[in-house]
This record gives structure tokens, C-alpha cells and sequence, in this order.
């Protein structure tokens, strides 16, 4: 790489309304949170800065400019970079640069309503501390030509710098990238136009900068990915040559510029140069050829066959292709003195390149994941031969024993890590899930591993991972220990596992992150370094979280109690159609059509909402991929039933008893089946209720006939058997799709079971005629909350709806001592027809409310305050 | 007295260390005052509780604050601070007094202005001045006071903006030299200061050196607000100060390598007045001066500062020790750079 490329900047483009229509969708929605990934994404994608554009029509934009950098404030992981803000209106500018600390930079200002608001806004922006970018624009128009950029550029340069003092090095111009091969013959010199207006700048205007919004370059190409790929390396390979040292780019996406096939790269390089008159036309006529999904992509596959089978075996690596991998295999086997040379060679290099792919975020997880499933085909080849031999295993960079703790049954984040690890070369040992501390210990021993991984989803597990950790020191172990899974988080790390624990405790955020820790680790001085950093970082976290504030003022469980929702009984509640339990089974088929196909995604991290995120710009071809996967996966074990779902559901007569609802066997309403106890919201509400699930449902002594619901439903009965059957043959991959395709089918029989429950069993709503995608918004009358969650978050609750509905009967579906649901793929909650019942998150209680639980469900103290632990203030 | 120019603060400074003051906190407790003497005459009927506001005391306790700055001149300070760290309407309001904000600015120039005065007659070789303090507030524009809305904040820029502008204003009406923006701990805060200093400079038609000194909260080696002491400096670098320096939070022994930092990247003279040591268990700081002195005197000799003083827990004794300790040594040599766009987020990016 020459030092020029090496000094180039890529900004960050994807957080602009204007440019990308995901992140459009999201600030419109006020998804921030999911707006924050996009940013964060951007940054672990190589964006050195980040650009941030809020000009809509339909959005508040100062306000939104100003939410985003507040939230984005407090994302240490984003706001390490600097910001640039965008925005063609100056208030959207100024709001933007009151909410940043660092020296930021405004994109953009010009000479386009003539000099005296261009020096206005100069000096503001010198006065607030930031660069700036100068457009190519002024009072006649935007500069299209070399000499009308060049001029601007210079008149506005004088202007800053003699005029204001603005630092020249703080000044970067935008000459204008405009689109070529538009068609339209004027058009056709602009990216000369731009090369080499921005020779003459650098030239003439010291220490100033050039840059300029890369994408527009190939806007004639929308839709053609790998032309528009193109046309931006080779504009930035002549451009940085002439001085660009800056552009706004998406930096998961530029095609390597040697890598361009020769053909198209020729084709490219005529059109950017204008090197002749029908370079546009050439060019149109051999895009169509290099279409994302056209057929030349499989004659492409065809053409890596002949390259020497080193290459083809990192390419099928790479591309995750099984299709020829034992024939390479062996072809290299021959070549090779000896079967493990195979792996250490080739293969090894392969994951290598892999490896450095995805650490650049060239490659994306599920890619991954299928390279893992190549590799371990070549190995398995590979292994009677090396059997043979008697050779010595492999030499792995280091053995890691992973295990979901006791008490839970979630497994695919912790598999996901597996094979990524696998896939950097470290020896895997998984214990698989509910694996008691002892066990996790005597076998770190046994097999003197170099560091332990904790997995686990539900909120138990993490009082379990703390257990593990005092364990750890009492029996005086050494090792790392690793923290991984949905609920845990940097700061439960901090303030509640590691000061239990001398040796490292590394929280792993994702999949991504875990190969870098380990190598960290693995190294006795880098470990030493880590660690000491990784300290610093826990007290910076355990320092804030001892500095939180609490959020609103707690109240009394009276005066909540006294502030309850008293929800409208003037109309009697409608007497389910059958009451009692009713085991419900349903074809796989049917629930197909109710399967909320988003949260899919995110198991592989792959942000977005589905359908779009099957166009997506970034990720759009490895989702679409995916989702044929999971189509294939749901085909298949429909076909052969090697899945299965099971449910039961169960309504009862009930009435509230202060924060109970009393379940009752029949109408007469004397005998009590059991009592769900819930929970309620202890902070002050002045303009609410302080919710709690029971009042959804009219008191005992009301003279009101109520009722309640229950369901318990699995889409994984057989899952963990079909995994099992994949792992065997050495498939990952679809062991970890067989758990993702079955979780979706647990959520999707819930959904769908609700909707029956609405419009037939319970059918307060016959008449109902939703669409799945309001079905997954929720439109519907009646809640179905899940205990472990926000509305009813202790999990022992479950035990009821089990006794309820005799579930591990009807369905074999089974809880642990954790309250953990097996199969993993289940669902289990209550169901609430009111129409005014809603979901809320209980959130903090306080110790008068934990007392009052305790009572009653016949508790101590100490065990309410553990299984209540999430929900109390620390 | 002309007024003090960069090009003269500089002049001074090539010559020797300067030597700043120490605290004004430590020097008032040793007076034990009770809540009538925070009232004295003047706020005798005040509606609420005010003992602790020792910035009023600039009002109601003159001859105790004049008394301090002269101790720390006769000690040898160059420079003394003005007792007005918590002087802006925004930490006033804890006392339900913003409206005496721009008095009590006021009253904290005017007196130290008198003192720096008589010494500057008394030495005429060795002229002292007077540092109008704006200090940090007592909230933050760009940390959530609430943890579960990260994006909440309980103050804007143009809130401060506003405070600083009175405060600043009052500071220079009252005979501050200097402007000196300190305890930085959310760079955001100091932005607004920066900008509100500019504003009035641009108002009043002249400008005042400006020193800055920031907070490194604690080991992690970066301010409250997350930045590096190198990011912190490229966001307020624009206000081109004089100085830019540390102070408070840490004793000599853990600041040294975040001043040598700041010291590496900083192309003005560079400051540093840290804590006597750390609070010990009874929150007292129990650093002597010869230690401190030897610390200062180490930094010195290594060419990593400009002025030296002292915060928290520092007193007359432990200034007349580092202006011993300082004395003769040559002070840090101001570097020249290559101009590069230095854009920082909470780390720095130099392009």
C-alpha cells in the first residue's frame, strides 16, 4: 500500500437519511437503538469518521440531529471517532455542533448565498472548534467543470483564510463528484473534471483538504453493484493520486481495485477518464454481465476450477463452497508429504484469509460459519490418512472450554462462538448446555485448557456465571474467563463477576470479538497487558454505574398499589368457548406463514428489518442466502418431520386478589387451581398507572366473571437430535440454522396459538383478520406475556403455568432448576383478553415490594431477592 | 496597567516557570466558618441554608479571601485564581442564587485584582496576575444524568454559554488578566465556555490570554466525559489559550504521565496544578510541600511545564515549596507543528 492510499480517510456514509434508506426507515420509526448499530457497524467496518445527515422533509431534523448525537455520546465504541456533520441547512449545523465534544467537522458550507453568510457560518464554525467542509458552489451555481471548481475553491480559500484566519488545515474542499456515464454526452468528463480540479487545489491552497461523496459517481449503476464497485475503485485509484485524501464512503464496499476483472476494470477506466467517446456505451452493454445474481456468476464459479488447488481450496473456503472439497482435498493430499501438511498449508491459509476478511468486515458471520463447515469437511477427509500415520494432532492455538451454564438451555450464541474459534485455529471443547460449575471445573482441569467461556441467555445464568467465577478463586484457578450471551453485559461484568476473580474476566460482547480476546490472552505479555486494561475499563464502568442516578424517583408498593390501572369492567368479559387445557397441535406448514422472520437475522448478526433486509445494500445478498437456508432447512424437516411442534393452552375462571390473580378450577369459583403472582412497577408515574399484570383482571369479590389463559408451545421437539446429527458430520452450520429455524417456529406457533385463542378458544375476538405482519406489530386485543420477561420478569412463575396445564405431559416440554425451558426453542405466558392490557416493564422494584413477594409465595428474604435480582437496585 | 497580551504572557513564561496559585477550598475550612458567617450582613436573611458557598464569601467574607491571595503572593505565586469556581448562574442555583452570580463574579476579581495590585507595587520586577476563574458547573452537556434515557441532558450549550458570557463579563469589568477555564472534566462544558469567552472578547473589542486546564477523573487517563488529554486538547485548541494544562483529581504521582501527554502534543506553554496526593481516609490531603515540590521540580527539570501550581489540599506553604523547587530550571520549550487537521471523538485523529 502507498503512502497516499494509506493516508486516505474513509468517512463514513451509511448514517444518512438522504443516502440510505435503512437508516431512513429507522430514524422515522425512532428506532435510535437500531440507528446506533448502524453507526457502530460503520465504525467496526474501518469508518474513520462518521458522517450524519438528518435533512428530511418529514423529520424534525434538528431535533433528530440532536437526539443522535446525545445517544451517540454515550456509545464510547462510536464516539471514539469523530463526527461529520451533514446537513444543507445551517440551524440543523449549528444544534449538531452544541452537542459534540470532540472537534468535529460540518459538511458542508459555500459560497452559494454569496459571501456574507458563507464568513458568517466560517466564523461560527471556527468559534464552536471544528473543520469544515467547502463545496464547489457559489452564487451562480455548482462548479461542474475543472476551472469553475477550481476558481470557487480558491476565491473561497482566500476568503477563510485571510479574511477570518480560519486554518487552512481545517478547511476541505468538495469539488463536486458528479455521476458519469449518465448518457447525456456533457457528463462525461466530470470525473476528469474532478481528478483534476482536485490536482490544482491541493496544489495551490497548502495544507487544505479535498473530498467528496463517492457513491455519486456511479448513480447511473443503481441496482449493479459490482459495476458501481468498480467505478468507485477506480475512480479513487486515479483521484487519490491527484490529491483526494478524504471521501464519504461505505467502507464494506469497495472491490479491491487489482482484484476487478480485467475486462470490466478496462471498461471503467474509459468511462472515468473519458478516454473515448463510446466508453459509456461499452461499458452498458458489459454491466449486465457482472449483475450481482446474473449467470456469469456461475460461470465464474466454473473458472475458479482451474486455478492450482491451493487457490481453489481457499477460494471454496472463502466462498463456503462444499461442492468439490474432498476432490481438493485429496489433490493436495497427494501433493503433500504428509496428510497434516494439507492442513497446516492450505487449509490453514485459507482460514487465514478468512479469518483477516471477517476481522475487516469484508466477510459477514453466516459466511463464516460456512467456511467453518468446508474446513471441517477437508479435516474429516483427512483424518483416516492422518490417523494412519500416527501422526500428532494438530497444533492449535489454544484449547477453550465453552459451556451454557447450569440452569440454561440456549446454545446457539455460544455455538456461533465455537466455530468461529474453531475457524482461528483454537481446540474447542463444548460442554453443551446446563453444565453444572464442577463439572465445567473438573474438566478445565482434565484437560488443561487455557481459558473458560460462559454462555447464558436467561437472567439466572447470571448469578450462576458469578457462582462459577467465586469457584474459580476459591480452587485457586489461573485461567481467563470468558463471559458471553443476550443478558449478559459489560456492566453486570464489572461490577459483579470480576472483583471475584484475580485472572481475567473478559466480557465478549459478540462472536467477532471472541478470536481477538483470545489471542490476547493466550500470550503471556499481551495477556498481562489486556488484563491490566481491561481492569481500568471495569473500574470506568463500575465508577459510572456507582455514579447512576436513579432514573425516577421510587414510590411505596402502597402508593403504587394506590396508583393502580383501573381498567373499564362495564362490559362483562367474554366466557372463553372451552375452558380447561387443550393440548393444540399444529403442521410445521401452517406456521411457516406466522414466522417473524427479523429477529432470524439477528441470531447471525445481520441488522435489518425483514423483507428489506433481503435488498439490503450491505447485507442484503448474505440475508437473502441466508433466508434460502432456513427456507431449505423448514422444506426439509416438513418433509421428513424430523421436527416437530407441540403446544397445550389452558383458560380458567380467575379474579384479582391485590397483586394475584386467583386461578380457579370451574365457574363456581370455589376451588383454587394456584395463584400467579405478579409484579408491580414501583416508580413514580405522575401522568400513569404503576402497572401491574393483575389488574387486567376484575377482583375477586367484583361479582365480575373473569378469566385467564396459559400456553406452553415448542417448536423444537427433535432439534437437539438434528443437531446433533450435523455437528456429527461435522455441519455447524445447520446444527446452529436446525435451533434458529426452531425458535422462529416456537414463536410463530405463539403467535399463531394466540391468534386461535382470540378468535376461537377463548373467542372474545371472532371476527379478527389480521395480517402477519400485524401480527408481529401487535395489533390485536389482549396481551401474552412470557415470565422471565419485562411485564412478568421472575421466572419461577413458570412452574405454575406448568402445573396448569400439566405441559411436560402434553407436550414433553421441561423446566429446569433455573426456570429454563427445554427445548430451547419454547415459548411459554399468560394471556389477557382486556382490551386495555398492554405490556410494560416492571423495572425496579423496592425492598417493601420484595418483602410482600416473598410472603407471598411463602418465601425468605434471600430467595426472593435472588430471583427477583434484575429487577432491584444494586 | 496595560492590559496583559499574549505576546507578553509568552515573553514571561520563555523566562521561567510561573508559579499559580494553590487551593482556595483548603485555605477557608481552616476558618471554620458557620452558616451567619456565609451570611454576614449582607445575606443575613437569605432564605435558605448557604453555609459551603464560599464563593459568596468574595462578599461576605472579604477580608478572609484577600487575605488568602496575599498569602499565596507572598508565597510566590505569579499568578492567582479568582474565587469563583462556583460562581456562574448554574452552580449558583443550588443556592437559589443566580441572580447574584455576576456580583459575586465581580467581587472575586475586584479583590483579588487589589491584592495582585499591592504585590505588583511591592516587586515591580516580578509583576503578579490575576486568573479570572470559570469552573466547570456542577452538570454536564454531554453525559445523561439519567441512565436509562442516555440521550436526557439536564443542561445545553446555550445554557452555558449563557452562564459563562455573565460570569466572564463580570470577571474582566473586575480586573482579570487572564481567563482561565478549569477542572475540565465534560469537554462539551468548556466548548461552551470557550465560545462564550470568544463571544465577549468579540464584544468588548479586545481579548485576554486564555488558559485552559482540564481533569483526568482517574486512572483510566481520561476525563469524566471519556476523552484522551490528547483528544481534549484538540477540541479546545481553537480558542487558541496560552497554556493548557491539568489539574485536580489526581496527585502529582498519577498525573505526570497525562501532563507529559498533553505536554508531547500541546504547541502552547503548558500548565499542571495537581491535588496535594490523594484524599485519605478522612478525605484530607496529606501530600507535604517538599514532596509535592520534588515531584514539580522532576516535571521541571524534564521539560514537560510552563506553570505550576497546586489544587485541592495545596496551601501557601506547599506554593512557596514548588517555587523553590522551580526556580532557575528552564521551562519547557513551546514546539512548532507541522499544520494537520486535528479532529478528535474521544480519542485524537490527525490527518
Amino acid at each position: 500500500m502507498s503512502a497516499e492510499f494509506s493516508n486516505f480517510i474513509n468517512i463514513g456514509e451509511r448514517t444518512n437519511v438522504t443516502g440510505s434508506a435503512v437508516f431512513k426507515r429507522l430514524i422515522l420509526n425512532g428506532d435510535y437503538e437500531a440507528a446506533l448499530d448502524v453507526a457502530r457497524q460503520q465504525v467496526e467496518n474501518g469508518a474513520q469518521i462518521i458522517d450524519i445527515n438528518m435533512d428530511e422533509a418529514m423529520l424534525d431534523s434538528v431535533s433528530a440531529m440532536t437526539t443522535f448525537l446525545n445517544l451517540i455520546a454515550s456509545e464510547p465504541d462510536i464516539s471514539r471517532v469523530p463526527i461529520m456533520i451533514d446537513s444543507s441547512k445551517w440551524e440543523v449545523i449549528e444544534a449538531g455542533l452544541k452537542c459534540v465534544q470532540g472537534k468535529a467537522i460540518v459538511n458542508s458550507i459555500s459560497l452559494k448565498e454569496g459571501e456574507a453568510p458563507f464568513l458568517y457560518q466560517a466564523r461560527l464554525i471556527k468559534r464552536y472548534g471544528a473543520a469544515t467542509v467547502v463545496m464547489a458552489f457559489d452564487e451562480t451555481g455548482q462548479a461542474d467543470t475543472q476551472a469553475r471548481k477550481v476558481e470557487i475553491c480558491q476565491r473561497s480559500y482566500k476568503l477563510l483564510v485571510e479574511k477570518l484566519g480560519f486554518p487552512p488545515e481545517d478547511i476541505i474542499f468538495d469539488p463536486n463528484i458528479f455521476a458519469v456515464a449518465t448518457g447525456i454526452e456533457e457528463h462525461n468528463n466530470y470525473a476528469v473534471d474532478f481528478i483534476e480540479a482536485t490536482r490544482v487545489i491541493r496544489k495551490t491552497c497548502p495544507y487544505a483538504h479535498v473530498s467528496g461523496g463517492l457513491s455519486n459517481i456511479s448513480f447511473s449503476f443503481r441496482g449493479n453493484n459490482p459495476v458501481r464497485e468498480a467505478m468507485h475503485s477506480v475512480f479513487l485509484y486515479h483521484a487519490i493520486r491527484a490529491g483526494l485524501d478524504m471521501a464519504i464512503v461505505n467502507a464494506g464496499q469497495l472491490e479491491v481495485y487489482d482484484e476487478i476483472p480485467k475486462e470490466l476494470r478496462d471498461a471503467v477506466e474509459d468511462v472515468i477518464l473519458n478516454r473515448h467517446d463510446d466508453a459509456t456505451d461499452k461499458l452498458l452493454e458489459l454491466a449486465p454481465k457482472y449483475q450481482g445474481d446474473g449467470k456469469t456468476v456461475v460461470k465464474e464459479d466454473l473458472a475458479w476450477r482451474e486455478l492450482p488447488v491451493n487457490k481453489r481450496l481457499e477460494h471454496a473456503l472463502v466462498k463456503g463452497i462444499t461442492d468439490f472439497i474432498e476432490e481438493d482435498t485429496e489433490a493436495a493430499r497427494q501433493a503433500a508429504d504428509k496428510p497434516l501438511h494439507v492442513i497446516e498449508g492450505p487449509l490453514m491459509d485459507g482460514m487465514n484469509v478468512v479469518g483477516d476478511l471477517f476481522g475487516e468486515g469484508k466477510m459477514f458471520l453466516p459466511q463464516v460459519v460456512k467456511s467453518a463447515r468446508v474446513m471441517k469437511k477437508a479435516v474429516a477427509y483427512l483424518q483416516p490418512y492422518i490417523e494412519a500415520e500416527k501422526s500428532e494432532g494438530q497444533k492449535s492455538n489454544g484449547k477453550i472450554l465453552l459451556a451454557t451454564v447450569k440452569g440454561d438451555v440456549h446454545d446457539i450464541g455460544k455455538n456461533i462462538v465455537g466455530v468461529v474459534l474453531q475457524c482461528n485455529n483454537f481446540e474447542v471443547i463444548d460442554m453443551g448446555v446446563m453444565v453444572p460449575c464442577a463439572s465445567i471445573l473438573q474438566r478445565a482441569k482434565e484437560e488443561d485448557v487455557d481459558m473458560i467461556g460462559l454462555s447464558g441467555l436467561i437472567t439466572p445464568s447470571l448469578d450462576e456465571m458469578v457462582h462459577v467465577a467465586k469457584e474459580m478463586e476459591r480452587l485457586n484457578f489461573d485461567l481467563p474467563l470468558l463471559i458471553g450471551g443476550a443478558t449478559t453485559s459489560k456492566a453486570h461484568t464489572a461490577v459483579k463477576i470480576e472483583q471475584h476473580y484475580h485472572a481475567p474476566v473478559v466480557y465478549v460482547p459478540n462472536a467477532s470479538r471472541a478470536v481477538g480476546v483470545c489471542q490476547k490472552l493466550l500470550n503471556a505479555q499481551s495477556r498481562a497487558e489486556f488484563a491490566e486494561q481491561l481492569s481500568k475499563e471495569y473500574d470506568i464502568v463500575r465508577d459510572q454505574h456507582a455514579r447512576k442516578q436513579p432514573r425516577s424517583k421510587p414510590v411505596s408498593l402502597q402508593q403504587a398499589r394506590d396508583n393502580a390501572h383501573v381498567p373499564d369492567f362495564s362490559t362483562a368479559p367474554v366466557t372463553p368457548k372451552k375452558l380447561g387445557v387443550t393440548p393444540v397441535s399444529v403442521a410445521l406448514e401452517t406456521l411457516r406463514n406466522y414466522i417473524d422472520w427479523t429477529p432470524f437475522f439477528l441470531t447471525w448478526s445481520l441488522a435489518g428489518k425483514y423483507p428489506r433486509i433481503l435488498t439490503d445494500e450491505v447485507v442484503g445478498e448474505q440475508a437473502q442466502s441466508l433466508f434460502d437456508d432456513a427456507n431449505a432447512m423448514l422444506d426439509k424437516v416438513i418433509a421428513d418431520q424430523s421436527l416437530q411442534a407441540k403446544g397445550v393452552i389452558g383458560l380458567f375462571p380467575a379474579n384479582r386478589q391485590d397483586d394475584d390473580v386467583v386461578v380457579y378450577a370451574d365457574e363456581t369459583r370455589t376451588e383454587t387451581l394456584g395463584i400467579a403472582h405478579h409484579l408491580r412497577q414501583q416508580t413514580d408515574k405522575p401522568k400513569g398507572a404503576n402497572y401491574c399484570l393483575s389488574d387486567f383482571v376484575a377482583p375477586v369479590g367484583s361479582g365480575i366473571k373473569d378469566y385467564i389463559g396459559a400456553f406452553a408451545v415448542t417448536g423444537g421437539i427433535g432439534e437437539d437430535e438434528l443437531a446433533a446429527a450435523y455437528e456429527a458430520n461435522g455441519d455447524d452450520y445447520n446444527a446452529i440454522m436446525v435451533k434458529a429455524v426452531a425458535d422462529r417456529l416456537a414463536e410463530a406457533f405463539a403467535e399463531y396459538l394466540h391468534e386461535q385463542v382470540r378468535k376461537h378458544y377463548w373467542g372474545y375476538a371472532p371476527d379478527e383478520s389480521l395480517s402477519n405482519d400485524d401480527l408481529i406489530r401487535e395489533k390485536y386485543q389482549g396481551i401474552r406475556p412470557a415470565p422471565g420477561y419485562a411485564a412478568c420478569p421472575e421466572h419461577t412463575e413458570k412452574q405454575l403455568i406448568w402445573d396448569l396445564l400439566n405441559a411436560e405431559a402434553n407436550t414433553g416440554m421441561k423446566l429446569t432448576e433455573s426456570y429454563a425451558m427445554w427445548p430451547g426453542a419454547s415459548v411459554s405466558g399468560w394471556y389477557f383478553a382486556h382490551p386495555e392490557a398492554r405490556y410494560f416493564a416492571v423495572a425496579k422494584i423496592q425492598p417493601d415490594q420484595v418483602e410482600d413477594y416473598a410472603n407471598r409465595k411463602g418465601w425468605d428474604i434471600e430467595t426472593a431477592q435472588r430471583w427477583l435480582g434484575p429487577n432491584l437496585n444494586d | 496597567m496595560s492590559r496583559l497580551t499574549d505576546e507578553q504572557f509568552y515573553a514571561l513564561a520563555a523566562k521561567r516557570i510561573l508559579i499559580l496559585d494553590g487551593a482556595m477550598g483548603t485555605m477557608i475550612q481552616r476558618h471554620k466558618l458557620e452558616e451567619e458567617d456565609y451570611r454576614g450582613k449582607e445575606f443575613a436573611d437569605w432564605h435558605c441554608d448557604i453555609k459551603g458557598n464560599n464563593d459568596l464569601l468574595s462578599i461576605t467574607q472579604p477580608d478572609i479571601i484577600y487575605d488568602i491571595h496575599c498569602q499565596y503572593l507572598e508565597a510566590g505565586a505569579d499568578i492567582i485564581e479568582t474565587n469563583s469556581f462556583n460562581a456562574t448562574t448554574i452552580a449558583m442555583a443550588d443556592y437559589d442564587m443566580e441572580a447574584q452570580s455576576r456580583d459575586i463574579n465581580l467581587a472575586a476579581a475586584r479583590l483579588a485584582r487589589r491584592a495582585a495590585d499591592e504585590f505588583t507595587a511591592k516587586t515591580p520586577e516580578k509583576p503578579r496576575f490575576v486568573a479570572g476563574v470559570l469552573g466547570p458547573t456542577n452538570r454536564t452537556a454531554s453525559i445523561s444524568p439519567d441512565v436509562n434515557d442516555p440521550g436526557k441532558r439536564n443542561v445545553t450549550f446555550d445554557q452555558l454559554v449563557e452562564a459563562y458570557t455573565e460570569s466572564c463579563e463580570a470577571l474582566i469589568e473586575g480586573g482579570s488578566d487572564i481567563i482561565l477555564i478549569e477542572t475540565i472534566f465534560d469537554t462539551l462544558n468548556a466548548k461552551a465556555a470557550a465560545f462564550a469567552v470568544e463571544t465577549v472578547f468579540e464584544k468588548l473589542g479586545f481579548r485576554l490570554p486564555v488558559m485552559i486546564s482540564g481533569t483526568i477523573t482517574d486512572a483510566s487517563g481520561r476525563t469524566l466525559s471519556g476523552q484522551t488529554a490528547e483528544a481534549f486538547y484538540y477540541s479546545l485548541r481553537h480558542i487558541k489559550p496560552v497554556s493548557f494544562g491539568l489539574n485536580c483529581a489526581l496527585g502529582p504521582d498519577l498525573l505526570r504521565q497525562y501532563v507529559d501527554e498533553i505536554s508531547t502534543v500541546s504547541e502552547c506553554l503548558v500548565s499542571a496544578h495537581p491535588n496535594a496526593g490523594l484524599p485519605n481516609e478522612f478525605g484530607e490531603y496529606d501530600m507535604e510541600g517538599p514532596e509535592m515540590a520534588s515531584h514539580l521540580k522532576e516535571w521541571a527539570g524534564s521539560g514537560l511545564v510552563n506553570i505550576v501550581g497546586g489544587c485541592c489540599g495545596s496551601t501557601p506553604q506547599h506554593i512557596r515549596d514548588l517555587a523553590n523547587a522551580v526556580a532557575g530550571v528552564t521551562p519547557r520549550a513551546v514546539p512548532a507543528f507541522e499544520p494537520k487537521m486535528r479532529l478528535s471523538g474521544l480519542e485524537p485523529f490527525v490527518h
